[in-house]
């Protein structure tokens, strides 16, 4: 009944290689965005904003950037703490030296130097594949912590090594800083992410997101059958980086307003977003979202309900959530080793059927 | 199926965030952490806070007959966390005491736009000691630099007034709140003529083998910790190993309580912190608390933390939020008072001694002056020293001011970077 494809003729080649081809998965899209930018805008408070959504936005964009590394072409990484802090000290260094400056071109231009770093640090996959390519990225986030820790000149030489983040606009409205209306902050993330989201489906669907894969599946045959490795490498290793890097500047920027490299940009971040791939699906754009949702959400979710809800304490609700947080991620990879994205995959492939399977 | 749980629960999620109560008590969030690496230390404080409150309903029906409530919320001392439960929490909330230098960075703008007073008693930035740039952040009574400059005082009496080319080496945190200290003891060795070595400790500093080899190896005459936590224990155990002398190895207020002594036995027998409230039970006012709050079933903990280091601390950070809101109700005449009131109420507080009595804590703390320009209070403190076999801490000093003439000015360069960099102006004090 639901993603019918019989009836949806197309009758030319634009309409066959359109994103959703299903008409079904078309329209709900547009709701879903139409609902997103027209609706939420109008209701949208502090809390939600800062708890909720914006959050969910940040790491949805982090999420997408590793998955485009480590999902379509299996390059693994876990350097993903210190790329953040690339494009969040990029984002910090460029506020501070020219205030003028709208905050949507900081943060392109934050993505784009850590996209430099990103391809610097990926030479060695060249050379190096799996767990050893983990251990490389891993001395990158070692390294780039270091770094933003050690160098005055990257915190304005600030007594105690905290950024953070000073009011700047885009049109004329704050997006970041405290004076920040929620509505604009979240409009911001929700711009970024869609024309990004966006960009990133199409990439994967093309010829450089297909050389990914092939690089994925097998990188020797890959190079036989004309893929040059150097080029897939390395443009997944830039683009990833680029997301990883504005998701960065919006986690400082936007999302926390300060930070400090330890503690925001840890290892435990690279481990949550490399998390977030794994639940969500490795190699699908859906999955980003799903992963990011599971771990961020989730947790907020659950403190409501307990602490909120039921009244319970505040030290006994955050150690149940430690438990069925992890309960949950074993669960679901027991259940679907490939990740949240496959479930709804097959959930697909059965209303197609619905109401008459077999 | 999945979708449709999911959507479920994200609406029940909508309900239960948009329906916290609001209620016409004295709201005192607590942004507290119970759990994670410095959830023992957060656990003290936290109940000291809290009982406190308990006591002032129980005994006093609240402050001037109104109650007091204290919301919790757990952060587990991680920033974002901390964000969360702020944006939750701060509707009708009356003052922020995070206890965590990296949360106290993150609100100290969003305070300022809300209009809550925030109270970093003893970390945050210490550069919110001054009242014309942050005008709703506090750090009385003491902050990082006078921890740093009272140490160093110590030293140099220790030392007999010559701390020429002696080695002192800054094992510190590597945060925010670690690094606070540096610039002040920099300023200070131009000043004494000592050395000062720097050994980061990575979060959250289970690990300190190399750090240990390090300091070995230098054979520093003092070492200055400025950790929190986990870190604070494998410290002191790594120093009795190396067979330092505990009463060289000396704390700031972070690494004082009885959890960092403890594990590492009667070999930390010596070992000296600086603080900036007195220690043990032996105030009127505990056995209050042990009346109307422990021996009433209402304590936050079980009861057996009163006394300790960091739950005096909680227990005092309460009463300054309590004492600031009875001057708030007074100045402003009205006894259901607003954050914007309590701000108020803590920009002109005065505690002096008669007042500490009748409060049950005589010799606690030095006299508190707070003004418009000066939110860093007095900058008192004293030093205090474990004794294994008692498992007490004592004070061994009087309460001796720090070094106003490094710090004022590292204060002001500090602040007016801050401002600049906010393109903030500073406001007019008259």
């Amino acid at each position: 009944m639901f993603y019918r494809e019989s009836g949806d003729f197309k009758t030319s080649y634009a309409e066959d290689q359109q994103s959703f081809p299903i008409k079904f998965d078309r329209y709900a899209i547009w709701i879903l965005l139409g609902f997103a930018f027209f609706v939420v805008p109008f209701f949208i408070n502090d809390y939600w904003e800062k708890s909720v959504l914006v959050p969910f936005l940040v790491w949805s964009m982090a999420a997408l950037g590793l998955n485009i590394l480590t999902g379509y072409c299996g390059q693994v990484s876990l350097g993903t703490g210190g790329f953040m802090a690339v494009g969040a000290y990029s984002c910090y260094k460029l506020m501070i030296a020219f205030p003028g400056m709208n905050i949507f071109i900081v943060v392109i231009i934050a993505g784009l130097i850590t996209a430099l770093v990103g391809i610097a640090f990926g030479l060695p996959s060249l050379r190096i594949k799996g767990f050893y390519l983990a251990v490389a990225t891993l001395a990158s986030q070692f390294f780039l912590i270091w770094m933003f820790n050690k160098i005055p000149w990257f915190y304005n030489y600030s007594a105690s090594g905290m950024i953070t983040a000073p009011e700047r606009t885009m049109f004329g409205i704050a997006i970041s800083g405290p004076s920040a209306p929620s509505w604009a902050t979240y409009l911001f993330c929700l711009t970024l992410v869609t024309i990004f989201a966006f960009i990133a489906r199409n990439l994967t669907r093309g010829r450089i997101g297909r050389a990914w894969k092939a690089i994925h599946d097998m990188d020797i045959a890959a190079e036989i059958i004309g893929i040059p490795p150097l080029q897939a490498k390395l443009s997944a290793f830039a683009i990833s980086s680029f997301y990883i890097g504005m998701a960065g500047a919006m986690l400082f920027g936007v999302y926390l307003g300060s930070a400090e490299p330890g503690e925001a940009f840890g290892i435990n971040v690279s481990f949550l977003v490399l998390f977030m791939v794994i639940v969500g699906g490795l190699g699908s754009i859906l999955g980003s979202f799903l992963g990011a949702a599971f771990l961020i959400l989730i947790p907020v979710l659950m403190k409501n309900i307990m602490v909120g809800g039921f009244g319970w304490p505040a030290d006994l609700a955050a150690h149940l959530e430690l438990v069925f947080i992890g309960g949950l991620i074993m669960f679901f990879l027991v259940v679907e080793p490939h990740g949240l994205a496959q479930l709804w995959r097959i959930t697909k492939e059965k209303l197609r059927l619905w109401p008459f399977p077999h | 199926m999945k979708f449709k749980h999911f959507s479920a629960a994200f609406v029940a999620a909508t309900i239960l965030a948009t329906s916290f109560p609001v209620a016409a008590d004295l709201t005192y969030p607590m942004l507290s952490y119970r759990t994670g690496p410095y959830g023992p230390n957060g656990t003290e404080f936290a109940d000291g806070y809290a009982d406190y409150f308990t006591l002032l309903n129980e005994r006093d029906g609240g402050i001037n007959g109104v109650k007091t409530i204290t919301p919790e919320c757990e952060t587990a001392y991680n920033t974002a966390k901390g964000v969360e439960c702020y944006e939750s929490t701060k509707e009708g909330a009356l003052i922020y005491q995070p206890l965590s230098t990296g949360i106290t960075y993150q609100l100290i703008p969003k305070v300022t736009a809300d209009n809550i007073p925030l109270h970093s008693m003893g970390y945050g930035r210490t550069s919110a000691a001054n009242g014309k740039v942050f005008s709703h952040v506090f750090n009385y009574p003491a902050n990082y630099w006078d921890g740093a400059s009272v140490i160093i005082k110590h030293i140099s009496d220790e030392e007999k007034g010559d701390l020429k080319d002696k080695k002192i080496s800054l094992l510190y945190h590597n945060s925010a709140y670690g690094k606070e200290p540096i610039r002040t003891l920099e300023e200070l060795a131009k000043k004494h003529g000592y050395k000062l070595t720097l050994v980061p400790v990575d979060h959250p500093g289970q690990e300190q083998k190399s750090q240990w080899l390090q300091l070995r190896r230098d054979r520093p005459d003092y070492i200055i910790m400025y950790g929190w936590g986990v870190m604070n224990q494998v410290a002191i155990k790594e120093a009795t190993n190396i067979r330092f002398d505990m009463s060289k190895f000396i704390g700031i207020w972070w690494s004082g309580s009885e959890n960092d002594v403890l594990p590492a036995g009667e070999k930390s027998n010596g070992y000296k912190a600086v603080t900036f409230h007195g220690v043990g039970d032996d105030y009127p006012v505990f056995d209050d608390i042990k009346k109307y709050v422990k021996d009433a079933g209402k304590a936050a903990g079980d009861g057996s933390n009163i006394g300790t280091a960091l739950y005096n601390r909680g227990m005092y950070a309460a009463m300054l939020a309590a004492e600031a809101t009875a001057n708030a109700q007074k100045i402003h005449n009205t006894k259901d008072i607003t954050s914007g009131q309590m701000r108020d109420g803590m920009e002109s507080l005065k505690i002096d001694n008669a007042r500490l009595k009748t409060l049950g804590l005589e010799g606690f703390g030095p006299e508190i002056n707070v003004s418009c320009e000066n939110h860093g209070g007095p900058g008192l403190a004293a030093m205090q020293q474990w004794d294994a076999k008692a498992k007490k801490w004592k004070l061994i000093t009087e309460f001796v001011e720090s070094d106003r003439s490094v710090i004022d000015p590292l204060i002001a360069e500090d602040s007016s970077a801050y401002a600049k960099e906010n393109s903030l102006k500073a406001r007019d004090c008259k």
